[in-house]
């Protein structure tokens, strides 16, 4: 076979990095075949770049170092502010919750009222069965997930069809996290999604998805008529066993976030996860 | 807001890491040339909007900064010569050695060729596009890959005798 044009280095080279067309690949794989030493030269360019990838690939999963993570970050963002704001009171004040309704709007946290015994109660059975099904599945060495990570899009429809809302698991890989996978579990009422993350040193994360807003409403506060959806942003943390968990309602929503890690941890992953689902939504 | 939000910048930091580690050498350097990165990118945020292609973009700030940073160290350094004893390698085993042979290989590499190289390994970027974030013309990214491919394999093959560049003051 002739080459419908003289074969040039540069070919050679877009060949190994798979820029050209087929039907010239065919005629650079021809003239190779025809030219051991210049095969040889090509295979070992090809491994060069093999090597480069298994030297450098494992870089982009080392924990982020967090002056990293500031310097990406936008110098003051809203939600930064509001977030910190949050995390302070969440962490002080612990189980007494907080609720961001009404702090942002004179822009000076304040604690939420005393709620009524009953949201506690729903909110951390809410809590609690997050903190189990993360001691039951994250252990798990051989079946962590229903679903892995290699499978997103079907994991995303999956748990999207099934819940009967958007389910996308956010990304956490600048914190540290890999994405493992996910499963769907029985909540209180109807189905809850699961996703597992996992850091460098195996440890786990998972994140909990409900949206049995009833089971929740975690200050027991009136819905606002029509929606039928909780506006409140409330953090709260619980523990339970040997599992931190940091909780939150946000609209219809109901998140918790739970590892072995301390709160400082959780709080930093928490903000991440309320950042990229607070995120344009359809609609919203 | 459409293409580079505010979160854009969080989505490329693995991938600045990567490429900043292996232009680098050392993880220090490496996340210095990140972050440096990352503040010019936010001093310049204003642009974004004009900005067409995000990668080529930060990559060319980062190849920038880079290239100031060999031309005017930040640290006060010694010139290697043939009086500095060697430091002693502890033999590892057979798979190990060939990577470090590559590291080794591509520090070797002068950095125009370097950064084309790994432009194209780890980043799987078209010759175009490193033309545009490298400022050069396509006929020299092709040069150069072709010069520093061979390079590195002649290194590699323990055919070329690593050439000593004796800087003339």
């Amino acid at each position: 076979m002739n080459p419908s044009s003289p074969i040039t280095v540069a070919d050679l080279h877009a060949w190994v990095d798979g820029h050209l067309a087929a039907e010239r690949a065919r005629e650079v794989e021809a003239y190779l075949a025809a030219r051991p030493e210049e095969a040889h030269r090509v295979e070992a360019w090809r491994a060069q770049k093999q090597e480069l990838r298994s030297l450098f690939d494992p870089v982009q999963d080392e924990p982020m170092p967090a002056r990293l993570l500031r310097a990406a970050r936008p110098r003051t963002p809203w939600y930064a502010q509001r977030l910190a704001a949050a995390f302070a009171i969440a962490v002080v004040s612990g189980a007494l919750g907080w609720s961001l309704r009404g702090g942002l709007q004179d822009g000076a946290p304040r604690l939420a009222q005393q709620a009524p015994a009953t949201g506690i109660v729903q909110a951390s059975a809410f809590a609690q069965r997050a903190a189990i099904a993360h001691a039951v599945y994250s252990p798990d060495q051989r079946r962590p997930v229903e679903v892995d990570a290699a499978h997103e899009d079907q994991l995303v429809a999956w748990l999207s069809k099934r819940m009967g809302a958007p389910m996308k698991p956010p990304h956490l890989q600048t914190l540290g996290y890999a994405l493992e996978g996910g499963r769907l579990l029985p909540g209180g009422k109807g189905p809850v999604a699961q996703f597992m993350y996992r850091d460098y040193a195996g440890a786990k994360l998972t994140l909990y998805v409900s949206n049995e807003i009833g089971d929740l409403n975690p200050l027991g506060a009136p819905k606002p008529s029509g929606t039928g959806a909780n506006q409140d942003t409330a953090f709260r943390f619980a523990q339970e066993g040997g599992v931190n968990v940091f909780y939150w309602v946000d609209g219809t929503f109901g998140y918790a976030l739970s590892a072995q890690a301390d709160r400082a941890e959780l709080a930093r992953v928490s903000a991440e996860v309320y950042r990229q689902l607070a995120g344009p939504l359809p609609g919203k | 807001m459409q293409g580079h939000d505010d979160q854009s910048l969080l989505t490329w930091l693995p991938r600045l890491r990567r490429y900043a580690r292996a232009l680098a050498g050392n993880r220090d350097d490496a996340d210095d040339l990140v972050q440096d990165t990352l503040e010019r990118a936010w001093a310049k945020a204003g642009l974004w909007s004009g900005v067409a292609d995000m990668r080529a973009w930060l990559f060319s700030i980062m190849h920038n900064l880079h290239v100031d940073g060999i031309r005017r160290p930040k640290v006060a350094t010694v010139d290697l010569d043939d009086d500095t004893p060697e430091i002693p390698v502890a033999p590892t085993q057979g798979e190990r050695l060939a990577v470090l042979d590559l590291q080794a290989a591509l520090d070797q590499l002068p950095v125009e060729q370097k950064e084309i190289i790994l432009l194209v390994a780890l980043e799987d970027m078209a010759y175009a596009d490193i033309a545009k974030t490298l400022g050069i013309p396509i006929g020299t990214v092709m040069s150069r890959l072709s010069r520093g491919r061979e390079r590195l394999r002649a290194l590699m093959e323990g055919r070329a005798d690593p050439v000593r560049l004796k800087v003339v003051r």
